[in-house]
This record gives C-alpha cells, structure tokens and sequence, in this order.
C-alpha cells in the first residue's frame, strides 16, 4: 500500500499533480460561497438563553441599538451658540441615518414645564438662531439638573454632548447594514466636522462595535496572512537554503489554504472575526510538514542519493510522524466543537481540515513537486546538527542539577496560573490603536461606559406599572442602581412620572416625586405621550398594554465576572425588594459575559477529552503504555508554565484563551512524539537512557528546532493582530509551544535519565 | 382568438393613453392633485357633527393584543380644521379622561385634556401632532379632520384598489413639525374616498400603512369606514381602529367644545 502510493508519486508525478490540481480546483470554487459575518452576535448560538432573554425584551419594548456620536467642543463647555448649533443642525440630520428609528440628543429632548395650568412640551434647544445667554443659560441649568440627560447625553461638567442614533437593523445581512450606518453616520461627523472647525467627533455603541469586529477580522486577513506568507518565505529560506523547496513549499501551502476554503466556502460556513485567521494558522502548520519532508530530502541528497532516492527515504522516515501529528493537532481543533461560542468551533473544524489537507499534499503534491522541479544541492559534510549535539550533551552533563532547577521554575510556574482569570472585556477586545477603542476611552472619561444592562420588570397585568406600590418598586429599585459603583447612569421611567407630577402641579418642586394613584399616573402617561413627536415615544421604556418597564443602566466597562455578578446582586436586591414583580436582565455586554464562563467550562471538558484522545494516540503510536503515560508530562507542563506566564503578564482569561488549551495540546504532542519515538528506538535496541537522550537529541533535534521556530513565528504574526481575542490567542499559543521546546529539551531528557534508569521490558520484548 | 382580444385591448389603451396625456400636456400633476384633494373636501362638506363609539386594538408584532375603548364627537368648521373631543373609557385607570381638539391646518393644534384623577383641565402647549395615540400606532396627526391646505398635492398615476379605479395622489404635510415627509394616498374615483395610506418618516422610507375597511354611507352622501387598520411597516405592530356605532347630526354645536365642557363630559 505504501510502496504503491510511493511509487505512483514518484513515478508518474505529473498525473499525481494533475489530479491534485482538479482537486483543488473543484474545492476551490467553493469559496464563492464564502461569505462575512461580523455583527457580535456570530459569538453565540441561536439558543443561547442570555440572546433569547435579550432578544425578547427587544420584542416586548424596542430594539434598542445605537449609533453614538460624541462632540467635544474645541475649549470648555458644549453650552456656547456655535456647539449648541452644531447639536441642533446634526440631530436633525440624523434622523436621515438608514434604518434610523429615534434620534435622542441634548436638542430634541422634550422639556416639559408648566405655565399655570399650561403644559409645555418643547425640544430643548427650539430657536438656533436666537442663542442669546439667557436661552444658553437656560439649556445648562436644564439639562444638567436632568436625571435623564447627565452621564448619558451631557458629560457632568458639559464638557461633551452625545447625540444617540437609535436603529432596527434588518437581521438578514447585518453586516453590510451595520456598514452601511457606520459610514452613514462617520461621513455625516466629518461634514459637520468641516462646518465646526476644531471640533472633535467620536463614535461609539453597538453599530460601532459591531462595525469594529468586521473591521478588525478584515484588517487580520488583509495585514497578517500577507506577513505570515513573507516570514514563511524568510524562515524557509533560512532553513532549507532551496530556491525548489521554498517554492515548493510555498505551493502545498497556497493550495492547502485554497483548497480549505474552498470546502469550508461548500460546507456553508461563514467568514467571521474567528475564521478569518484560519489561514493564518494553517499555514504555520503546513510549514512544518513540509519542512520535515524538504530537510530529510536535502539530508539523502547531500550524503549522495539521487532526488528519487532521497524522497524515497524521506518519506518512509516521516509519513508516520507527520501523520500523528497531523492527527493530534486536528483532533486538538476538533474538540474546539465543545465551545459555545458557534464561530471557534468554527475555527477548529476548518482548521482541522486544513491541518488535515496540509497532511495529504505534504505527503503527495510536495514529493511530486520536488520531483519535478529542478533541484541542485551541493553535497557538503552536514555541519547543521553539531550545535544542537552540544547542547544535547551540556544536557545530559548537567542532567542532575537541571531536574531540581527546571522542577522548581516549572512549579513556581504553574502556580502563577492561578492568577488567571476568566474575564472578558469586550470592549478591550479592541486595542487603543483602533478608533472603536479610543472612542469609547474618551467616552468612558467624559460621560460613561458604553456597556448597558436593561432590566425589564414584569407585573403580568396590563396597566399594572401605573400602580403607586409598582412605580414605588421601580423607583427605589432605579435608586438602588444610582448607588452602585459600577452604574453611570440609569434611565427610568419613575424620573418621567416625578417630572410630570411637578410639571401638572404648576412646577411646584414638593410635587417631584411619584403620583399618588393609578388613575394620576395612567393619565399623565396618556396626556404625556400625546404630546411627544414623532420617534420619541416611550415605547422603549413602556412596553404594549403598560404591564412592564424597562430599565437602561449605562455601565463602566467591566470584565465578565463583574458583569454577572451585579446582575446577580440586581436581580436579587429586587425580588427581596418586589417578590411580586419578574425582573429580566438583557444586554449584549451580558451576553458575552456569560459566554465567557460558559465556554471555559465546556472548553475544559473538550480539552480533557483531546488529552485522553491525543494520550491514547500516543500510546499507539509509540507502541508503549509507559512512554504514554511519560508522555503526560511534556504534553501538560508546557500549557501549564504557559498559563503560569500568562498569569503574570495579564491574568485574565477571554474567550479566545478558552480554546488555546486544546488547541496547543494538538501541536505540542508533536514535539514528544518525535523525542519519545527516537529515544524509544535508542532504548528498544538496548541502549542506556542517556544514549537514548543523546540519539533523540542528534536525530530529531534540530527538526524540532526547526519546527518550533516556525510555529513561534506563525504564532507572533497572528499576536500582532489589534483584536485582543485574536491576539491573545496567538501569544499565548506561541509561549506554550516555546515552553514545549524548552520542557522537551530541559526537563524531559534530565526526567528520563533520572527515573527511566531500567532497561524497559517492553522495549526488550520487540 | 386571442391575438384579437390583446389586439383591441392595445388600441383600448392606446387610445386612453392618448386621451389621458393630451389634458396632462395643459394640467400639472400638482394642480391635477390638488384638484382631486378639493373634490374630496367638497363631497364631505355639510356633515355638520357625528358621535362616534370606537375601539382600539393594539397589537405587538407577535401578536399579542389589547383593546382601548373610547367615544369620538366631531364638529365640522368651515374655514378651520375640525374640533374634536375624545372620551376614553377603556383601561380603567384612564376613564373619563377627555380630550379636546381644535386642528388647524398649518399651525399647532389648540388641545386641552381633562385628567379626572386630577379633577382639572390642562392645556398642551405643543407643536407635536406625531405622537402615538394612547399607545397605539395612530399618532393624532392621523386622525385629524382632513383640510386641503394641510398638503401639498401631486397626482401620480390611476390603479385599481380593491377593485375600484383609483387616484393615487402624494400629500406633502405643509406643516413644519409633522411626522412624516410624505403621504401616498389612493382614492376611488366614485366617491373620492381614501383607501390606503402610505406614510413616509424624515428618512423617506416607509413607515406605516393604513388601509380603510368597510365603507358605509351616512346621510346618504357621507362615507365613513368602519375599521382603519393601521401597521407599522418597520417595528411589524398594529392597530385598528374600530367605530362600532355612528351617528350624524345629533345637535352638537360650539358649546359642546369648549374647556368648561370638558370636565362634563362623560
């Protein structure tokens, strides 16, 4: 079976790269189909309960996602004639925003005050054109005594104004809608900007996250799979010295990459910010097939043998381990389909697949390549091994100080692994070099968090919320949020009622506060709405038949764990507090913070099933129960010290980290795989644990030199990458598979020498 | 057989087309508009008042529904818009809240509400004519009386709806602080009855459609639908406005619409 697969690929190459060529072609037509998702909600699954809750409390009020603008004046406050225009002009204008729905800013609030037995209901700045200080005055005074208003629209020392763009986006295509608004709302900024010298103008809110996710994955395939090619190139260059092999290689990996997105373009899945760096890390895996098969070829034609003996040669040394390996990492990437997070599961099947791919034109369209394309190699003595031989026997020399030392660092290690947590941030998903970043920063100092939490509170009674003891409920409960450290503002109906009780009582000041009787209350509410315009309705606080409200906490920008712990505290203040009432939490910041927790949960348990698979795996391949069982350490220890670092470095774990685990557990075995099987070998033909040591070391040790090298770099590409859950991913994946060189090299051989001194029986019975 | 009927039905158009166009070359489609919207005025003239029983219901876009109850009493004024007093009797906590109205075509409404929990009359001072009414996806603009100087017209082509030859006609709201930047309305050629209502926000997209249901003749001229069936084309919610009883000319007069009359209207 082998020789004949050999055989034909050595023999008849040109029909092995022809049928490969038809191959990749019908795969790759596939990527017609190939499609972007970048609106947040490709982060969970279509039964997610924090998605449905948030869903159905879009359903019951309004869809509540917005564009924000913010304005910063050029010096002092907003209250001058030319901001106060500038506001005026650009509210109204952005009621033409697509798919626009309500448009809140300091200009279109509805101020209502009484004359008498007159109610007014007026926008707040009504006359541009007659600004005299008086008026500016007035607008302060109001707008910054508003509960409504500060924190959220106004910044309390007037400093910056914020005009909200309220939209229902169709959910079909959303992200070429979610484009569609940023670059409305952007281009809209910018004239204004032109019109208002030195004024500034950020933008934030879900359009502009959303919008920041596609930007991001789009920047990642544009700027990083680009680079990744160019230091493949430099790497391959360096190490094979091949103007062939680097072509060659170059070509398994163009095509493996065409022909995995072809079938992942077939199979219906989408493109998303998780996806998009597939290629990425496909590459990085290809390389190291194909070099083990290049320096293997490059080794038998130096010492002499024609190109078909040498790739005879080469591939009967690496099919196998090229093939476990392969194995590993792709079932390390398949177990990322315990995830809850739909698009890293994503990422691990098209990954597997490519790694798979990889595995197959390595094994087939690489030796055809290689022999057909010309080839010259000046035969020289091999002079590449002697340094790592070296420092296999500095190793070997220094084996007993090394196990205490490196045990030592290794513990200390893992015990900074505690130190992590798991903790998302979804606004620092993006780092300060993107626009997004910096303009909820700039948010975040002048007015508030751009994460909200909505609390829906539920009578289960039509008309029920007029009730005295339900708007008591919702006040204090709206009270109770004020006070909590992590709110910036709350936006409330029982504000609304206190309003209108003053106002219908001629202004008086004692009369701010609820009214009194369901009937007062039902018919400030009917009186009130009545007056409003068009769009400012309060449809988005009161739901249908005036059974329920809902709540807006503007939030800071927390990590997971806080986020879930107020809404705990929340919902649980309040069924102390109104056990009658049903209280609901929904966002889109609480959606990903529960995500978070419950996908490193089911992520351990994928991992723990890639250990036990990857293990058992080992176990065959090395032909050994006991090298299996050694195995664990080197497979373990390096995700372990990698963790350790990544608790001094950050200590915070997000969704991304989740899957690095398992992830890292498939390519790292690869390493053992290599040192085990060639000190195995050494051990079975009856030699010592440190002749075995020194064996592995001379005969895969540069390979796996080689092989960390490029995977660190792949790795490091995709950790420049300005989107944290890609970039972390990347860091923290490149530090374990360092650490799994450095286990492999240090610890492993020192372990060995020092408690695998029996000759072992099994490797006597071969 | 067939090649003949499709041949005579062509010179049909042919000649429709070419009787239609020529008055087109001397009539503007904004004078042809405003002439149909005069027409329209003139056959509702002389109705002098009604009393109407209606019910609102309003649903979600899932469904879900409630039902509002109230009573209508309408004067008809000559050179001014309609005065209108609203009695709402359903839900409970808002019954015998009144609601008077005097619309005028270009300027703000003159509205005064009677909050019986308050057991006093309030004037709104508002521009505001978009709002929704009592929750519904009727904003108050909607229901007011119809007055020709309250668009600008254009006349844009003849359809059939429900069967009848129809204008289509696009109303441009005169009034600076309306909810809309556009109307298209289809009205039968007969009787000069709206049908349909498109209505258009300040983005130009479609916002609401309201269809007429159930036309009845009163007096026998006036033409009132029984059910207008109002839907958001953009949030999918609904409300139909239902009058289960009307009568005309029950001997209301300017006295029956004032402040003081409020607070006795029950």
């Amino acid at each position: 079976m082998k020789s004949l697969w050999l055989r034909n690929i050595l023999h008849r190459p040109w029909w092995v790269l022809l049928v490969g060529i038809l191959f990749i072609a019908g795969a790759g037509i596939g990527a017609k189909n190939l499609y972007f998702r970048g609106d947040y909600k490709v982060y969970f699954q279509p039964d997610n309960p924090q998605l449905l809750d948030f869903e159905k409390m879009q359903e019951e009020f309004s869809k509540n996602e917005s564009a924000t603008i913010i304005i910063s004046p050029p010096q002092g406050s907003v209250f001058n004639p030319q901001t106060l225009r500038l506001i005026y002009e650009l509210t109204d204008e952005a009621w033409q925003t697509p798919y626009s729905t309500r448009v809140d800013s300091l200009a279109n609030f509805q101020h209502t005050w009484a004359e008498g037995d007159d109610l007014i209901v007026e926008d707040l700045i009504l006359d541009p054109d007659n600004l005299d200080s008086d008026a500016i005055d007035k607008i302060e005074q109001v707008s910054l005594q508003e509960p409504n208003l500060v924190n959220k629209i106004i910044a309390p020392d007037g400093k910056a104004s914020v005009i909200n763009i309220t939209v229902n986006m169709p959910e079909k295509d959303k992200t070429a809608a979610v484009k569609e608004v940023a670059d409305w709302v952007r281009a809209l900024s910018e004239s204004y900007q032109q019109q208002y010298p030195g004024h500034q103008f950020y933008h934030t809110g879900i359009v502009y996250m959303n919008e920041a996710f596609a930007v991001e994955a789009q920047k990642d395939a544009e700027t990083l799979v680009p680079l990744m090619l160019l230091a493949i190139l430099a790497v391959l260059w360096f190490l094979l010295r091949s103007f062939t092999g680097t072509l060659a290689t170059l070509l398994v990996i163009v095509t493996t990459i065409v022909a995995t997105m072809g079938l992942t373009g077939w199979s219906g899945i989408f493109l998303s910010t998780a996806t998009v760096n597939a290629p990425t890390l496909i590459m990085t895996l290809a390389v190291a097939d194909c070099v083990h098969v290049i320096s293997s070829m490059l080794f038998a034609l130096r010492q002499g043998k024609n190109k078909a003996e040498a790739l005879h040669y080469s591939m009967d040394i690496n099919l196998m381990p090229i093939f476990i390996t392969s194995a590993t990492t792709a079932i390390g990437f398949l177990t990322m389909n315990f995830s809850n997070v739909p698009i890293l599961a994503d990422l691990g099947n098209v990954s597997a697949l490519g790694v798979m791919l990889a595995f197959v034109f390595s094994v087939t369209l690489l030796p055809a390549l290689l022999m057909v394309l010309p080839m010259r190699v000046t035969r020289q003595q091999e002079h590449k091994g002697r340094g790592i031989e070296v420092f296999g026997e500095w190793v070997i020399r220094h084996h007993r100080r090394l196990l205490p030392v490196t045990f030592v660092i290794a513990a200390i290690a893992v015990a900074a692994s505690f130190h992590n947590r798991v903790n998302d941030v979804a606004v620092e998903y993006f780092d300060h070099s993107t626009a997004f970043r910096q303009s909820a920063d700039f948010q975040e100092q002048h007015l508030s968090g751009m994460s909200t939490v909505d609390f829906a509170l539920f009578t289960g009674e039509p008309s029920a919320l007029n009730d005295p003891q339900v708007l008591q409920a919702v006040e204090d409960f709206s009270q109770w949020l004020r006070e909590q450290p992590e709110v910036d503002h709350v936006n409330t109906i029982a504000d609304t009622f206190k309003r209108l009780n003053k106002n219908m009582h001629g202004d008086d000041q004692q009369y701010y506060r609820l009214p009194d009787s369901q009937q007062l209350a039902a018919q400030y509410l009917l009186l009130y709405e009545m007056s409003l315009p068009y769009g400012l309705d309060l449809n988005n606080q009161v739901n249908l038949d005036k059974s329920a409200t809902r709540i807006m906490a503007t939030m800071e920008n927390l990590g997971s764990k806080e986020f879930t712990a107020f809404e705990q505290r929340a919902t649980q203040w309040m069924a102390e507090r109104a056990p009658a009432l049903t209280v609901t939490a929904a966002s889109p910041a609480l959606m990903f913070a529960h995500i978070g927790e419950l996908n490193m949960d089911s992520m351990l348990k994928g991992t723990l099933l890639a250990l036990v698979l990857i293990s058992g795996l080992l176990v065959f391949a090395l032909r050994s129960w006991r090298m299996g069982v050694i195995s664990l350490i080197p497979n373990l220890l390096p995700a372990g010290i990698g963790f350790g670092i990544w608790g001094l470095l950050s200590g915070n774990i997000n969704l991304g980290l989740s899957v690095v685990l398992s992830m890292a557990l498939g390519i790292i075995v690869d390493d053992t795989v290599h040192f085990l099987s060639k000190y195995r070998l050494a051990r079975g033909e009856g030699k010592t644990a440190e002749e075995g040591v020194r064996y592995a070391f001379a005969s895969v040790g540069r390979a796996l030199w080689v092989t960390t090298l490029v995977l660190v770099i792949g790795f490091s590409v995709l950790s420049l990458s300005s989107f944290a859950l890609n970039a972390d991913m990347g860091l923290l994946t490149g530090i374990i598979i360092l650490m799994a060189l450095a286990v492999d090299f240090l610890f492993l051989p020192a372990f060995l020498m020092v408690f695998d001194k029996q000759q072992s029986n099994e490797g006597v019975r071969e | 057989m067939m090649s003949k009927v499709s041949i005579s039905h062509v010179a049909v158009l042919i000649i429709t087309a070419v009787l239609l166009a020529t008055p087109a070359q001397v009539q503007s489609s904004e004078q042809k508009g405003l002439e149909i919207a005069e027409e329209r005025k003139a056959r509702d003239r002389g109705w002098g008042d009604s009393q109407a029983d209606a019910s609102m219901i309003l649903r979600t876009a899932s469904g879900q529904q409630i039902e509002r109850k109230m009573r209508m009493k309408s004067l008809e004024m000559q050179d001014d818009g309609d005065k209108g007093l609203t009695i709402f009797d359903q839900p409970a906590d808002v019954k015998g809240t009144a609601f008077l109205n005097y619309s005028h075509a270009i300027e703000p409404d003159d509205q005064w509400m009677y909050l019986p929990a308050l057991k006093r009359v309030k004037r709104i001072s508002s521009r505001n004519k978009s709002g929704p009414f009592m929750g519904s996806e009727f904003a108050f603009e909607d229901l007011s009386s119809f007055e020709v100087a309250k668009y600008a017209y254009k006349y844009l082509r003849d359809e059939k709806i429900n069967g009848m030859d129809a204008f289509v006609v696009e109303q441009t709201p005169a009034y600076e602080h309306s909810g809309y930047t556009k109307m298209v309305v289809w009205i039968d050629k007969e009787h000069y009855r709206a049908h349909k209502v498109e209505y258009y926000d300040r983005k130009g997209s479609l916002l609401k459609t309201l269809t007429m249901h159930d036309y009845q003749q009163y007096l026998d001229k006036y033409w009132r639908p029984m059910k207008l069936s109002m839907v958001n084309n953009q949030n999918g919610k609904s409300t139909d406005l239902i009058t289960h009883e009307l009568t005309f000319r029950t001997g209301l007069d300017e006295g029956d619409f004032n402040q003081a009359m409020l607070k006795r209207a029950r």
